[in-house]
Formats: structure tokens, sequence, C-alpha cells
């Protein structure tokens, strides 16, 4: 039997490579299942479910910056009883040996409960993405995310873990003065890890009509261009908790997967690549061993601790 | 199926003011099952990460070529427009659903309408229903006479053709509105629209009851293939607000009164 390289275990997820496509940039896995196998992916992050369905936000939704991407889709989801009904059992059908992690997203406490209850007991989602920090909604908190509020944050959080049946990861925010404080205050309400970054705020104006290009009038932004301020805030956590990290923003490639890994993440979330190349995730998999040769990394694993080790001193 | 592929670049002319038509040759072609699907270009640049929707024109599967017709609106779609023949294009498709053209047609009438850029996607529509014997009426909107396009084209594939500019400087002077109000709408078959937004309501508003017209909606876009949901539309008629469609991969191609324009 032939060790496998680029399995990487964490709570709740037994990885057969580290690479999966991050939440909002992949649907709910039927549309890239048209161009590959799932099953080549570690897992797969679903779009954001929330109780109710929600259309989200006016279009015009997307724009482009200089290497990297404008968002404003509002958490538009069909609900969790209709994710639960309908797309999980179909990645159930087709991929079964596939550990989904479920993205919840919510507007209260109750509804972050009411979400991560109800789909943390369906059977191919081995963990959570608890959203604390989508840029794009109001969060009924004077338009602040609750990712940016320790106190929020913690509560939030702590609602989710006392009804999941599956480890919970939170998705933090760059929108923040201090992550560390909003990472301490997660860990202490019982997260399992964190999911970082979310998309940085921003904007984009027409010429002409002197408006903002995307009707929200801010979007999150995502793509190469935020890779930086990934790994750097990715470091500062990883520096102060021992919490596994799924790190994303701006990987594109098994270069920057690696390098992310450095910076202490654990497994990597491939989000705005997948618009620019479908196959981002399958290329950036094959890439992995011949780079790991490259520079002399026996397996992932050992790699991830290594670094980490490194890292924590 | 959906392919990824570095297509040949076979021609790239301006053929109007920032208007380009280039053929490109592939195997995607002979995937296209309708017209008016599209393709989704990669614009070759490195700081360009999203890829540029652009409706095929026409379509011939024997030598696995395509039309694509595109106007230069920024940065992204210039660095296309200096592409040269013999280089090659990073082409996602084909992406869509197409025209319905399966009718029936008991009056073998067809009713064609495009506006500006809209236009081009039209061209193998026509083709196609003139081949199968259908009667083809053509109405072309520009804003002045240097936008006309595809002129000669539409000539070919079509038993009538008017054309209108919004300054009169070609043709009639006015849109594809007033030349609808002097044709009975109701004695075509099938009714097809592509362009502005504007143009679209001015169609849809004429042809609400109508039961085979078509409209051909323009969103941006990130995926193209319907996992963003940056390109939806509301659903007409549902009160709820919440329900929509997908104009990548439910669309282009919608009936008059299937969503909100």
């Amino acid at each position: 039997m032939t060790e496998n390289r680029l399995a990487i275990q964490l709570p709740g997820l037994d990885l057969k490579n580290p690479i999966m496509p991050a939440s909002g940039c992949f649907g709910f896995g039927q549309e890239y299942a048209k161009y590959y196998d799932l099953n080549r992916l570690g897992s797969i992050m679903i779009k954001a479910t929330t109780a109710d369905a929600r259309f989200g936000n006016p279009t015009p939704r997307v724009a482009e910056t200089p290497s990297g991407m404008l968002n404003a889709i509002g958490l538009q989801n069909p609900g969790v009883d209709a994710v639960i009904a309908e797309k999980l059992p179909w990645l159930a059908t087709h991929f079964p040996e596939l550990p989904i992690i479920a993205n919840v997203a919510g507007f209260s406490n109750e509804e972050y409960a009411i979400v991560s209850k109800k789909i943390s007991r369906v059977k191919n989602v081995t963990a959570i993405e608890l959203n604390i920090s989508c840029p794009n909604v109001d969060h009924g908190n004077q338009g602040l995310l609750i990712g940016q509020v320790p106190e929020l944050a913690y509560a939030a959080v702590k609602a989710a873990v006392a009804v999941s049946e599956v480890p919970v990861y939170v998705k933090l925010t760059p929108s923040v003065s201090d992550i560390g404080t909003v990472a301490k205050a997660v860990e202490d309400a019982g997260a399992t890890g964190f999911t970082m970054i979310n998309t940085l705020v921003g904007t984009r104006y027409h010429l002409q009509t002197r408006q903002p290009i995307i009707a929200n009038g801010t979007g999150g932004m995502s793509g190469p261009a935020i890779f930086p301020v990934a790994l750097k805030l990715i470091r500062q956590v990883a520096q102060q908790s021992s919490l596994p990290i799924i790190g994303m923003g701006g990987v594109d490639s098994a270069e920057s997967a690696l390098e992310m890994m450095i910076a202490g993440a654990s497994a990597i979330g491939i989000g705005t690549a997948n618009f620019t190349d479908p196959f981002a995730c399958p290329k950036i998999i094959d890439n992995l061993p011949n780079l790991m040769d490259k520079y002399g990394i026996t397996d992932l694993a050992s790699f991830v601790k290594n670094c980490q080790e490194e890292i924590r001193g | 199926m959906i392919l990824q592929e570095d297509m040949l670049i076979v021609s790239n002319i301006n053929i109007a003011p920032r208007v380009f038509r280039m053929v490109l040759k592939g195997e995607i072609v002979l995937d296209i099952t309708a017209p008016d699907q599209f393709l989704h270009i990669r614009v070759p640049s490195p700081d360009k990460i999203l890829r540029r929707p652009i409706s095929i024109s026409e379509y011939n599967k024997t030598d696995k070529s395509c039309v694509i017709i595109y106007r230069v609106e920024g940065p992204g779609l210039a660095v296309v427009s200096d592409m040269q023949a013999g280089q090659t294009l990073d082409v996602m498709g084909p992406l869509g659903n197409g025209f319905d053209m399966t009718g029936p047609f008991p009056n073998g009438k067809a009713l064609i309408i495009g506006g500006g850029i809209g236009t081009p996607p039209l061209v193998q529509l026509a083709k196609d229903l003139t081949v199968t014997g259908i009667a083809v009426t053509v109405l072309l909107g520009f804003a002045q006479q240097s936008a006309v396009i595809l002129e000669t084209e539409f000539a070919a594939a079509s038993s009538q053709l008017e054309i209108v500019t919004d300054d009169g400087s070609y043709g009639q002077k006015g849109n594809v509105g007033l030349l609808m109000d002097n044709l009975d709408l109701m004695s075509y078959d099938a009714i097809y629209a592509c362009g502005a937004q504007g143009m679209l309501k001015a169609v849809a508003s004429r042809t609400e009851t109508h039961p085979n017209a078509f409209i051909s909606m323009e969103a941006r876009m990130a995926c193209g293939m319907g996992a963003c949901y940056a390109c939806v539309v509301h659903v007409a008629g549902d009160e709820t607000g919440q329900k929509s469609l997908k104009v990548c991969d439910e669309g282009p191609i919608f009936r008059v009164g299937e969503v909100v324009i």
C-alpha cells in the first residue's frame, strides 16, 4: 500500500489532500462536477447556508480589481432545509467518500445555532465553517461584522458549538485592528479551528456615472492581490493559537499553497482561482508532489507539523 | 459537455469603432448546441483574473470554427483586441442554454430583434431558421451609422431586414420598438431579441402575450457556469422575492415573462 504524501488529518477532516474549494466559489459542487471528478479534492466548503432562503444583494455583484475581484453576493442560498434535502444528498450520492465542510451563516446567535444543529447532523457534513465575517450583509449590528467584535464572535461561536455534532471552524475577517483578540475569543468559545481569511472590503467606481460598479456599494475583495495580507494574518494567529487553520486568500498555485502552509495553515481553501481557471484545484493538487520533491518535502503532514513547530518555537 | 481549451485565433479584425470580429478554431465548437451560447474568455494578462463572457455569433462544425464579435469597453478586451492570428486564447465553453428553435412554426415566420452589440448572437439564429425554410424578419437598432454591423450577414439570412439608428444617420430614425409597432407580432411563430436592457424591456412589453417570445439577457459574471451566483435575475411574479435564475447557465435566454428585466 502506497503512503499518501498529500494526506492531512484535522479534527473532523480526513483529507486525502489539503486542497479544497472555498465557500462561495464552488456553489454546492454540482457545477464543477461537469468539469472533473470531485473525488480528487480534499473536501468542499459549500456555499454559505442560512436558516431561510435568501436572494442576496442586487446586481451587479462582481467587479474586477488589479489581480483580484470584488463580490457582494449577499449570502444567496436556498435555505438550510433545501440544502439538506437537495444539495447535500446529491453530493452524498455521487461522492460518498468526500468530506463536506458546511459554511453556516446567520444574523443572530439563534440562527447560527439552528443552522449548525440541522446541518451538522447530515452524514457527509464532517465539519462546519462558521461564517461570522461576511462583509456583504448587515448583521443587525449597525452594519458591523460579528467577527469584528470579540464579544459578539464569542457568543455566536458558543451558540453554534453547543449544538453542533461536528467540529466548528470559524471564518475570521481581516477587517479588524487586532485579529488575535478575535481569534482568542473564538477559541475560548470552543472553536475547533479557524478558516482565514475572509475577503477584505473594497469598492470601485464607474468613471462616467461616478457610481460604484457593485450595486451594494462595497464588496469583498479576493484574489492574488490579498495573498500577502492572508499570509501575515495566518502567521499572527498561528503564533498565538495551536488550533488548526485552514488558510485561504489569493492562493492560485501549488507554490502559494505551500507558502501559506509555511505561514501556519494546515489545509488550503481555493477561492477566486476557480473562476480564472475551473481546473485550478486539480492542477494545484497535481503540482504539489513535484514541488514537494523540489523542496525536499517528504509528506505534507510532516511539513505542516514542522512549520508549526517553527512558528510556535 | 463543457470544455476548456486554447483555441486558435484565425483572425481578429476591427469592424466598427471599438468593435472586433474574431474567428476561433477548436474542439469546443463541436459541443455547441444552439445559437447564442457563449464563450468565457481568459484575458492573457496576469492582473486580469475574471474571464469575459462573449456570445458566439456564428459557428461551423465542419471546420471547427466560430465567430465572436466583441466591443472593447475596458482594458481587458483591449488586450484581446491586440491579439493576432496564430495566437491562442484560453476559452471555456460552450456555456449557456442558447435560443430555443423548436417552434412550432405553423405560419413559417420568425421575428428577430437586435440592438447594438446585442446583434452578433442573432446571426447564427437567423441563418439556422432560414435554412429550415422559415421566413425571418430582422429588425436592428444602432446608435449611429458608424455602429452598424452585420448588415450583409443579416441581409443574407432574412426575408426582410430593417435598420434604425438613434440619430437617423442610417436607415430610419428611431428604435426597434417603433418598427415592432408596424408589425402584427402575433403572426410570428417565434420572436427572439438580444440587446440593451431598455430594448429588451420594450420588446417584452410588446410581446408579453406571445407564447414563444425569447430574450437574451446580459449580466456581469464571475464563474460563468452557475457556481458563484453573481449573475442572478429575479423570477417574474415571485412574491417572496427570493427566487432567482442564473443568467450564465439557466440563461442567457429566457422566455418573455419568465424573469424580471
